[in-house]
C-alpha cells in the first residue's frame, strides 16, 4: 500500500520510511503515515536546524521559559512577565495573501494566550520583491490587509514592524508575526497533558478539510504548479479566536486546568502529541468525537486538517463542568474527545477502533536530525569584492538627472523615495495600532512601545532584519540584525531584556543554503551573548525557494525591552527648535551591502559594515541611561541610508522642523564625491543621532566618555531647512517639506499610479 | 457617577472605557454582559467599539438583537445618557436609536490615525464642556465609518441640529482632505433627537492621557460626568 509515490507525496524519504517502520516494528498505515509525515516535516521538527538552535544562548537571570514551549517568557518585575515570540507564515501568505497572513496573525496570537498571557502587541516583518514588479502590489495589499482584517478584529494594536522590498523575494515574500502578551510571572501555563485519566477537551472551530498537509507544504519550494495547493491554505476567523481567547483566559483563571496547547500546523496530531510528550504521558482520543465540519472526514483527515482557531486542553478531574461552564458562557463548546494514558502512546481511535498507535518519542525527541552537508555559496567571494573606484555617479545621473551629476540633494531624496526606508505610514494605518489603550510609541516613531496598565512601566519592542547584509554575509549580517533590534530598543530608552527569532532561509538539502543558515545562527548566537539578549523561542522557515532560486538568507530578530518609567520613553523626532544633535558613535563610510549601493548604483556587493559588540553593548547601555536621566529629546539609529536619513528622518513628523549638522569627511575613493556620498550614506553600525537640551549637553558627552562611546557635538536643530556639511563644506541643503514629501509618498505613489 | 460598560464578545474597546471612567476618571464602573438584562443601576451607558459578533455580516446588525439591548433602549427613552463609540455608534444605528447607517470608508480601507473634529453642538451630556466649535484632536480606527443618510433625513438631522461633531482640518474649517471616511456632511458624531443618545466614530478613551499623546477625549468624559453633578444639584 506504502510505495515510493505515497511516500513522495507525504515528503517523506525512503530511509525515513525505514526508521518509521523500526521504530514501529511493523508498516505504519496510511493514518500513522500521515501523521509521520507532518512530525518529521521540517517545519514541526527542526530536523535540519535543530542542532544548530541548540547553540543560540537561552538562559539569563530575566529568564522565565526559554525555548520549547508555546513561546518564551522574561521577567519584567512587578511579579509580571513578558511572554512573546515571532513566527513565519511565508509559504501560506504567496499562495493567497489575505488568509496567509490573516491566519498567521491568529497562530501567533494563539501561542501567546496559550501560555496564560493576554497580548497587547503584534508586529510584523514584512518582505516583498520590488514595488513595481507585477504582482507585488497585490500581495502587499492583501497581505496587509490580512493582517489588519485579523488583529484590529480581535483588537490587539499592531505597533511596529518593518517592511522591506527587494527582487530576492519576489517569487517568495517573507511574513513574519511577532506577538507579545502579559502575564503574572506565577501563572504560566504550559502545554502539558498529565494525570492518568484526566479529561482531553477540544474546543473552538469545527475541524474541515482545509490546510490538510499545511506542514508539509511549509517544508517545501514553490513551483508553477504551487496555485494548486491553495486548499492547503486555512480561513481565519478572528471572531472564533476572540472567544477562544477570552474563554481561555477565563479558564486559566480558575485552576482547573493542567494544560493547553492550540492547534497549530499539524493540527491535532501535533497539538496531543507534544502535550504528551511534555507531560511525559499518553494521549489517547476518538476521532469521532471531535467537531467536523464536513460529513466523511477520514481519521487521516481529521487528524492532518489545519482548520483555525482551535485549543487542545487537559482539565483536572471533578473540574470538568467549571470548564465546560465557562466555554458556553461564551458560546464555545468543550468537547471531550479523550483522556491521558500513562503508556506514553499517541492513540486515535475512531468510533472505538484503533486507527493509529504511535510512540510519542517517535514523533518528536526521535526525529530525524540532520547535520546537512554545508559549503561556502560560490556566489560569495564575487559579492563581497566592491571596488569603489570603479563606481561612477553616471549611473544615477542617467536615471535622476540625464543632464547634470547627480548632487547629494538628488541621491538623498532618491533614498528617501526609496519603498524600503520611505514612510510606511501607507501600511500602518490600516492597522489599529492604539486599541488597549497602551501605545505610547505609535508606528513609524521608531521601536513600538507598550505602557504596562497597574504599573510605571512600559515595554519597548522591535523586529528587524536585513537580508542583503546576510546575503553578503550571514554572520555579521545576523549580528547586526540582532544589534539593529537591540538598538531600537535601546534607542526607546529602555533595556533589551530578550529576543526571538525567525529564521528564513532556502532549501536546506542545498549545502550553500546550510551554511548561510550555520553562519547566521553562530551570529545571532555571538550577538545575543555579547549583548545580553538571551533567545526564548522562534521559529525556522526554510524551504523558501521558487523555481529553484532562493531568498537571500533573512533571519528576523524580534527584541522587547524594559523601561521602567513610562514617561520617560524616547522617540525618534526632534521636539523643538534649539536643541543641540549630538551623533554618538563613529562612521566608517561603509558602503557594502548598502541601500545607497542598491538604489543609486543598483549594486548588492561588498561586505556589511562592521561591528564592534563591546562598542555596541556601551552604546545601548548609555542610551538607556540618558533616557533614564531624561537628557535626550530624541534618539534615532543609523540604519538603511546612513546618517543622511537619520538625521532626515528625526525631522520628519514634526512640523517641518528643521536641522543643520557637520560631520566629518571619509575617504574610501579616489572620487571626492563618492566620498561625501560616504560619509553621508555610509551604513556604519553602532551610531546614534540624539537630540539635547542645550543646558544638558556636557552631562550627556560626560555620561558618553564615562560609557566608552564616542560622542560629538554635530549641529542643532532649527530652520526648515535640512542642511549637512561635510568636512566644513555644505552639500545637502533641502526644504524638510520637500524631504518629507519624497518619504511620505514613497509607498502611496505606487497605488496612486495604478488608480491614474 | 456610575458607569456601564457593555460587552458583547467581540467588543475590544470595553476594557479601555473601563479604564478610562474607573481609574483617569474616578467613577464607579461596571461591565454590561450582552446576555444579561441587569444595567446594574448604571447612571451612563457606554457602547464600546470592537467588533461585536465579528460583524462578517453588517456591523452591528447581529447586536441589536442582544438582551442587553432591550434595558438600553428603555434607559435611553427614559432620557439616560447613552454614548455608542465607533462600534457602539454602529449598533445604535442599527439599533434605530440613531437615524441612518454606516458604509465603508472612502477607499475600502480601514483607517487609524489623530483626526480633526469640530464640535457642532454642545447640548448633549457628552459635549456640554465645550464650546461650540472647538477643534479636538481625537483618533480614529475604523473601516465602516463612512456615514450615510439618504436627503430628506439628512435634512431633519441638521435643521433639528443632530450633528454633534464634523471632520474638519486642524483650523476647524470643512475640508474633504480630512474627511477621512467620506461621511456625508463630514459626520463623526451625532445625536438623537431628545439630544441623551450620542454615537460618534472618533474613540475619546484613546485620547484621556498625555503619555498616549493627547487628552482632547476628555473632554467627552468630562462633559457626562459634569452633566451628572448637575442634574444631582437641580434633582437630589
Amino acid at each position: 500500500m506504502i510505495d515510493p509515490g505515497v511516500l513522495e507525496r507525504h515528503g517523506l524519504k525512503p530511509d525515513e520510511y525505514e526508521q518509521i517502520v523500526q521504530f514501529m516494528g511493523r508498516e505504519p498505515n496510511l493514518t500513522e503515515l500521515g501523521i509521520f509525515s507532518v512530525m518529521w516535516s521540517e517545519h514541526c521538527s527542526y530536523k535540519s536546524s535543530r542542532l544548530y538552535l541548540k547553540t543560540l544562548p537561552t538562559e539569563g537571570p530575566q529568564v522565565l521559559q526559554g525555548p520549547g514551549e508555546n513561546a518564551g517568557a522574561v521577567d519584567i518585575g512587578e511579579g509580571l512577565a513578558a511572554i512573546f515570540k515571532i513566527e513565519s507564515h511565508n509559504h501560506p501568505s504567496f499562495i493567497e495573501p489575505y488568509q496567509g497572513a490573516a491566519t498567521g496573525v491568529g497562530g501567533i496570537i494563539r501561542d501567546i494566550f496559550t501560555m496564560g498571557a493576554r497580548p497587547i502587541a503584534l508586529l510584523n516583518s514584512l518582505r516583498f520583491g520590488s514595488l513595481d514588479a507585477p504582482g507585488t502590489r497585490r500581495l502587499l495589499e492583501g497581505v496587509v490587509a490580512g493582517i489588519a482584517g485579523y488583529g484590529n478584529s480581535i483588537g490587539i494594536p499592531t505597533v511596529g514592524g518593518e517592511i522591506v522590498f527587494e527582487p530576492s523575494y519576489a517569487g517568495n515574500p517573507l511574513v513574519n508575526v511577532f506577538c507579545l502578551g502579559i502575564a503574572k510571572a506565577s501563572d504560566i501555563i504550559k502545554g502539558v497533558a498529565s494525570g492518568v485519566g484526566n479529561a482531553v477537551y477540544y474546543v473552538g472551530a469545527k475541524t474541515g478539510r482545509d490546510g490538510i498537509h499545511g506542514a508539509t507544504m511549509a517544508s517545501a519550494e514553490f513551483d508553477e504548479k504551487s496555485a494548486e495547493k491553495r486548499p492547503a491554505v486555512q480561513v481565519g476567523d478572528p471572531f472564533m479566536e476572540k472567544l477562544l481567547l477570552e474563554a481561555c483566559l477565563e479558564v486559566m483563571k480558575t485552576d482547573a486546568l493542567i494544560g493547553i496547547q492550540d492547534m497549530g500546523a499539524a493540527g491535532l496530531t501535533c497539538s496531543t502529541t507534544e502535550m504528551g510528550s511534555r507531560g511525559g504521558a499518553g494521549v489517547e482520543i476518538d476521532v469521532s468525537l471531535v467537531p467536523q465540519r464536513e460529513t466523511g472526514m477520514t481519521p487521516y483527515e481529521i487528524m492532518l486538517s489545519e482548520s483555525q482557531e482551535r485549543m487542545l486542553l487537559v482539565a483536572k478531574k471533578g473540574r470538568e463542568a467549571e470548564v465546560e461552564r465557562i466555554f458556553e458562557k461564551w458560546d464555545l463548546h468543550a468537547v471531550r474527545i479523550g483522556h491521558v494514558t500513562s503508556d506514553g502512546m499517541l492513540r486515535v481511535k475512531d468510533h472505538g477502533r484503533i486507527v493509529a498507535e504511535i510512540p510519542n518519542r517517535a514523533l518528536t525527541d526521535e526525529a530525524p536530525l540532520y547535520r546537512r552537508p554545508m559549503s561556502e555559496p560560490e556566489y560569495l567571494g564575487d559579492a563581497q569584492k566592491l571596488d569603489l573606484s570603479a563606481l561612477s555617479d553616471s549611473d544615477l545621473a542617467r536615471r535622476l538627472q540625464p543632464s547634470e551629476p547627480a548632487d547629494p540633494n538628488a541621491l538623498l531624496l532618491a533614498l528617501l523615495a526609496s519603498p524600503t526606508i520611505g514612510s510606511k505610514r501607507w501600511v500602518y494605518r490600516q492597522y489599529d495600532h492604539m486599541v488597549r489603550t497602551n501605545t505610547i510609541n505609535l508606528p513609524g516613531m521608531g521601536a513600538g512601545v507598550v505602557r504596562i496598565k497597574g504599573t510605571d512601566r512600559a515595554l519597548a519592542l522591535s523586529v528587524d532584519g536585513n537580508g542583503r547584509y546576510c546575503y553578503l554575509d550571514p554572520y555579521r549580517g545576523a549580528m547586526l540584525a540582532v544589534a539593529e533590534a537591540s538598538r531600537n530598543v535601546a534607542c526607546a530608552g529602555a533595556r533589551p531584556l530578550g529576543a526571538t527569532n525567525c529564521l528564513n532561509f532556502g532549501n536546506p538539502e542545498r549545502p550553500a543554503i546550510m551554511w548561510q543558515l550555520a553562519r547566521a545562527v553562530a551570529g545571532i548566537g555571538a550577538a545575543c551573548r555579547a549583548l545580553g539578549v538571551p533567545i526564548t523561542g522562534g521559529n525556522v522557515s526554510l524551504y523558501n525557494e521558487t523555481d529553484g532560486s532562493a531568498i537571500y538568507p533573512t533571519p528576523t530578530i524580534g527584541v522587547v525591552g524594559l523601561l521602567e518609567h513610562a514617561d520617560r520613553v524616547v522617540g525618534r523626532r526632534f521636539r523643538r527648535a534649539g536643541d543641540v544633535i549630538v551623533l554618538l558613535g563613529e562612521g566608517r563610510g561603509e558602503l557594502g551591502g548598502s541601500e545607497y549601493l542598491k538604489v543609486v548604483h543598483s549594486l548588492v556587493r561588498g561586505v556589511p559594515p562592521a561591528l564592534d559588540l563591546g562598542a555596541e553593548r556601551a552604546l545601548q547601555a548609555l542610551l538607556a541611561v540618558l533616557a533614564d536621566e531624561r537628557l535626550v529629546r530624541s534618539a534615532h539609529d543609523c540604519s538603511d541610508g546612513g546618517l543622511a536619513v537619520t538625521l532626515a528622518e528625526s525631522c520628519f513628523d514634526a512640523a517641518g522642523l528643521g536641522a543643520e549638522i557637520s560631520i566629518e569627511g571619509v575617504r574610501v575613493s579616489p572620487d571626492d564625491r563618492l566620498n561625501v556620498a560616504a560619509a553621508l550614506f555610509g551604513e556604519s553600525a553602532s551610531r546614534v543621532l540624539v537630540s539635547v537640551v542645550p543646558d544638558a549637553v556636557t552631562t550627556v558627552l560626560e555620561r558618553a566618555a564615562a560609557a566608552g562611546v564616542p560622542a560629538r557635538v554635530a549641529g542643532q536643530t532649527g530652520g526648515h531647512r535640512l542642511r549637512m556639511a561635510v568636512s566644513g563644506r555644505i552639500v545637502v541643503d533641502l526644504s524638510v517639506d520637500e524631504a518629507e514629501r519624497a518619504w511620505a509618498t514613497a509607498i502611496e505613489r505606487y497605488f496612486a499610479k495604478r488608480v491614474a | 457617577m456610575r458607569f456601564g460598560v457593555v460587552v458583547f464578545p467581540g467588543s475590544n474597546c470595553d476594557e479601555d472605557a473601563y479604564h478610562a471612567a474607573k481609574d483617569l476618571f474616578g467613577q464607579d464602573a461596571e461591565y454590561l454582559w450582552h446576555k444579561d438584562t441587569d444595567l446594574k443601576g448604571a447612571d451612563v451607558l457606554i457602547l464600546p467599539g470592537g467588533f461585536a459578533h465579528g460583524d462578517y455580516l453588517r456591523t452591528g446588525a447581529m447586536a441589536r438583537f442582544a438582551p442587553i439591548m432591550g434595558p438600553v433602549r428603555t434607559f435611553a427613552d427614559r432620557g439616560g445618557p447613552v454614548l455608542g463609540i465607533c462600534n457602539g455608534f454602529q449598533i445604535l444605528l442599527e439599533s434605530g436609536l440613531l437615524p441612518g447607517a454606516m458604509l465603508r470608508n472612502r477607499g475600502l480601507k480601514y483607517r487609524c490615525e489623530h483626526v480633526c473634529l469640530r464640535v457642532e453642538q454642545t447640548d448633549t451630556p457628552f459635549t456640554a464642556a465645550a464650546v461650540q466649535g472647538q477643534v479636538l484632536r481625537i483618533p480614529i480606527g475604523h473601516g465602516e465609518g463612512n456615514y450615510f443618510a439618504p436627503p430628506d433625513m439628512l435634512q431633519q438631522i441638521e435643521t433639528s441640529r443632530q450633528v454633534v461633531l464634523r471632520y474638519t482640518n486642524p483650523a476647524g474649517q470643512l475640508d474633504e482632505d480630512w474627511n477621512p471616511n467620506g461621511s456625508v456632511h463630514a459626520i463623526a458624531g451625532l445625536c438623537n433627537a431628545a439630544r441623551n443618545v450620542v454615537g460618534m466614530m472618533p474613540h475619546p478613551e484613546r485620547a484621556c492621557e498625555t503619555l498616549l499623546g493627547g487628552t482632547d477625549g476628555r473632554l467627552i468624559f468630562d462633559s457626562v460626568i459634569n452633566s451628572f453633578r448637575g442634574s444631582l444639584a437641580l434633582h437630589p
